[in-house]
């Protein structure tokens, strides 16, 4: 039987202004007013942009997947893994390249983006349902279902703006998960409600695949991924670094990403154009979580340029996004000239993170000149030695390390107070 | 079969043909929601159009003494406002369709005509409430339309698909080009006063008149009030330039949509 995904070189190539670049950073009413300069100026300019004008989100990914595979897509954050789904789902089209897609592909890209606050909980999955293209007879079949899949009874005709954010995601997925494409690509949908919940939602996934559909699974859960795919495919810059079991690749992945990073800058990194990178770091390095520290950083060009954004991105070694030491003004903007390099320091009265590693990427604009580097270098955060008890694993304990004092609020002036 | 969108793309009618459910779903959600969130809910369908008819009568049948073609002004007005209003919040619905759900856009695929689609469908509950509420002012003035009266639906498609070919421009503009909201207010008051609302169009010289046709809301407004309120002959040359205009738009319209729609999510 033939593949149900068959992707042959699927490429997928962003233009400057063509996205919405760094949307977290960028003041959106902003970018509407300047949009008829910014078009003047791509005319003016033609072709003759500069090679930070394009990225390729995606280069030549080829693979195929067999009926009732759950396949896992692992990889750090911008390596491609929700640009493929989206294009598999037909959300955006690949630049080069194509896909045979075989079946009815449904997609869980964040679900409940179609809830609307005012419907009520019934009202909202009818419509959700429509959207993710199930039919109306069909909803109505699975109405019961759904609802008791989400442990949403006694709310259902309620309006969904006053159910909890929690009860609202539960809601959403209940009504994805009684989807029936026989294909159904998910991307991080776990992330969702608490972990009996969660338990639940893997439990339904399992069950879809049993059924003989095919799932393609995106999450930074690499233990959901391990637990549920047989199967992962492994992207880093846009491109298949690897492919088979998926215990193998997990490994792999892990291995990579210990081995990404220096902890200093070694030799100047090249941003975009005539743009360097000369320091960036923090001192001391390692740190100890909840100590002082520094951050530096130094840019050199041979012409002037002014950055309206200089934005180092502190990230954990799954990708996820940890803090962001933005160094914009309130006003102005920072500069750099022929003969003064740009220097900016950031001092940190306490590092609130927990031990492990951390990779410091940078995001840089000036106008429309920008450049977005990953891993640039490593911050190596040690425990503190001073703890009196012994702290949770790292691995239930989050990221943030809040220093707190403990007290028992004496019980007796409350009483006397109410009296 | 995924690939690169080639350079002209076809409408694929089948396709939307099998999501009309999520048109209906789309339209339901709209007018569920309108009616929510709105203190006097439906009463907005009447108090609009009620109210813009009675400042014309004021300002433009007494004050500036416009001609009305011999008919009541309110009665001449309100003829013309009832598509117009329709034709209005269709199209600016229409044209920010798109993103406003740009969350959905980004996220869940379907055929993006939909939006625009179910945007200018919504406009059509308001309209019938207030047809009911001139047909009321009709007998009130004791104007006993004809049988013409029945090609009522033909003029409100005429209206809908009007908002539609222009809708289709402007929402693939504005998913590039947010400035097309900002100009959509102003847009739409230049045309009404391009459209014959407050005015006959006989004050326009016989020669222009099929040049003034190609505003396709001037034939939908001829036709209205001779459906309505009947008037002398039926407006054939200025009905049918205007239709020729609707033809052009829409066709445009389309395929510009369709070309631009592969690139919505990465842009919007």
């Amino acid at each position: 039987m033939a593949p149900v995904i068959q992707a042959r070189g699927l490429s997928k190539c962003y233009r400057l202004g063509e996205r919405e670049r760094y949307g977290a950073l960028r003041d959106s009413i902003v970018a509407a007013v300047t949009a008829p300069v910014r078009w003047l100026n791509s005319k003016s300019n033609g072709e003759s942009g500069t090679g930070d004008r394009t990225i390729w989100a995606l280069r030549d990914v080829s693979f195929e997947i067999e009926q009732g595979e759950i396949v896992g897509i692992i990889g750090r954050n911008g390596s491609g893994k929700s640009t493929l789904l989206k294009i598999l789902s037909r959300i955006t089209e690949p630049t080069i390249g194509s896909a045979i897609v075989r079946g009815q592909v449904g997609s869980l890209l964040e679900v409940g983006s179609g809830f609307h606050p005012e419907l009520t909980g019934r009202e909202n999955v009818y419509v959700n349902g429509a959207i993710l293209g199930m039919k109306r007879r069909e909803i109505a079949r699975k109405f019961d279902e759904i609802v008791a899949f989400a442990e949403v009874e006694p709310f259902i005709d309620t309006p969904v703006k006053h159910y909890s954010s929690g009860m609202q995601m539960r809601l959403a997925f209940a009504v994805a998960a009684h989807l029936e494409p026989t294909i159904l690509l998910v991307d991080e949908v776990l992330a969702v409600g608490d972990v009996a919940f969660q338990k639940k939602c893997l439990g339904k996934m399992g069950d879809v695949a049993r059924e003989g559909r095919t799932v393609l699974f995106v999450s930074h859960d690499l233990t959901a991924v391990q637990v549920l795919c047989q199967r992962a495919i492994r992207l880093g810059h846009g491109q298949i670094q690897g492919m088979g079991p998926v215990a193998e690749q997990i490994g792999q992945y892990l291995t990579d990403t210990r081995a990404a990073a220096p902890g200093e800058l070694d030799r100047p990194v090249q941003l975009f154009d005539d743009l360097e990178l000369l320091k960036f770091g923090f001192s001391p390095n390692p740190v100890q979580s909840g100590h002082p520290a520094t951050f530096d950083i130094e840019l050199r060009a041979p012409r002037t340029l002014r950055f309206d954004e200089v934005a180092p991105l502190i990230e954990d070694t799954l990708g996820r996004r940890v803090a962001v030491i933005d160094f914009r003004l309130p006003s102005g903007l920072h500069e750099v000239r022929p003969d003064k390099t740009l220097r900016l320091r950031a001092t940190f009265p306490s590092i609130p993170l927990i031990e492990g590693e951390y990779r410091i990427g940078l995001f840089v604009r000036s106008g429309d000149l920008y450049s977005l580097k990953w891993d640039i270098i490593t911050l190596d955060v040690s425990p503190k030695p001073d703890v009196e008890i012994v702290p949770y694993r790292t691995d239930i304990r989050g990221l943030v390390a809040l220093e707190f004092s403990v007290t028992s609020p004496a019980a007796d002036t409350v009483h006397s107070s109410r009296v | 079969m995924i690939e690169p969108a080639r350079r002209w793309v076809p409408i694929r009618f089948g396709e939307l043909w099998e999501y009309r459910e999520l048109l209906y779903f789309f339209v339901w959600r709209e007018l569920k929601i309108r009616y929510k969130q709105t203190a006097l809910g439906v009463a907005w369908a009447i108090i609009q159009p009620l109210f813009t008819m009675l400042i014309f009568s004021v300002i433009f049948g007494r004050l500036a003494k416009l001609p009305s073609d011999g008919l009541p002004y309110p009665v001449f007005a309100y003829c013309a406002l009832l598509p117009w209003q329709l034709f209005a919040f269709a199209l600016t619905e229409a044209s920010n369709s798109l993103v406003a759900n740009r969350s959905l856009l980004t996220k869940v695929y379907f055929p993006r005509l939909l939006m625009p689609l179910a945007a200018v469908s919504v406009g059509l509950a308001d309209f019938a409430v207030s047809l009911v509420i001139l047909l009321a002012m009709i007998a009130y003035y004791g104007i006993t339309p004809g049988l013409v009266i029945l090609t009522i639906p033909l003029w409100t498609l005429l209206t809908v698909v009007t908002a539609l070919g222009v809708g289709l421009w402007l929402s693939a503009l504005n998913v590039r080009y947010r400035d097309i909201r900002y100009t959509l207010p102003f847009l739409t008051q230049v045309w009404m006063f391009a459209t014959p609302i407050a005015y006959a169009s006989s004050i326009i010289p016989p020669a222009w008149r099929p040049y003034y046709a190609l505003n396709p809301m001037v034939g939908v407004v001829e036709a209205f009030r001779w459906a309505l309120v009947g008037g002398a002959a039926a407006p054939g040359v200025t009905v049918a330039v205007s239709v020729g205009a609707v033809v052009v738009l829409l066709v445009t319209g389309l395929f510009y949509f369709r070309r631009t729609e592969s690139t919505f999510a990465d842009v919007i």
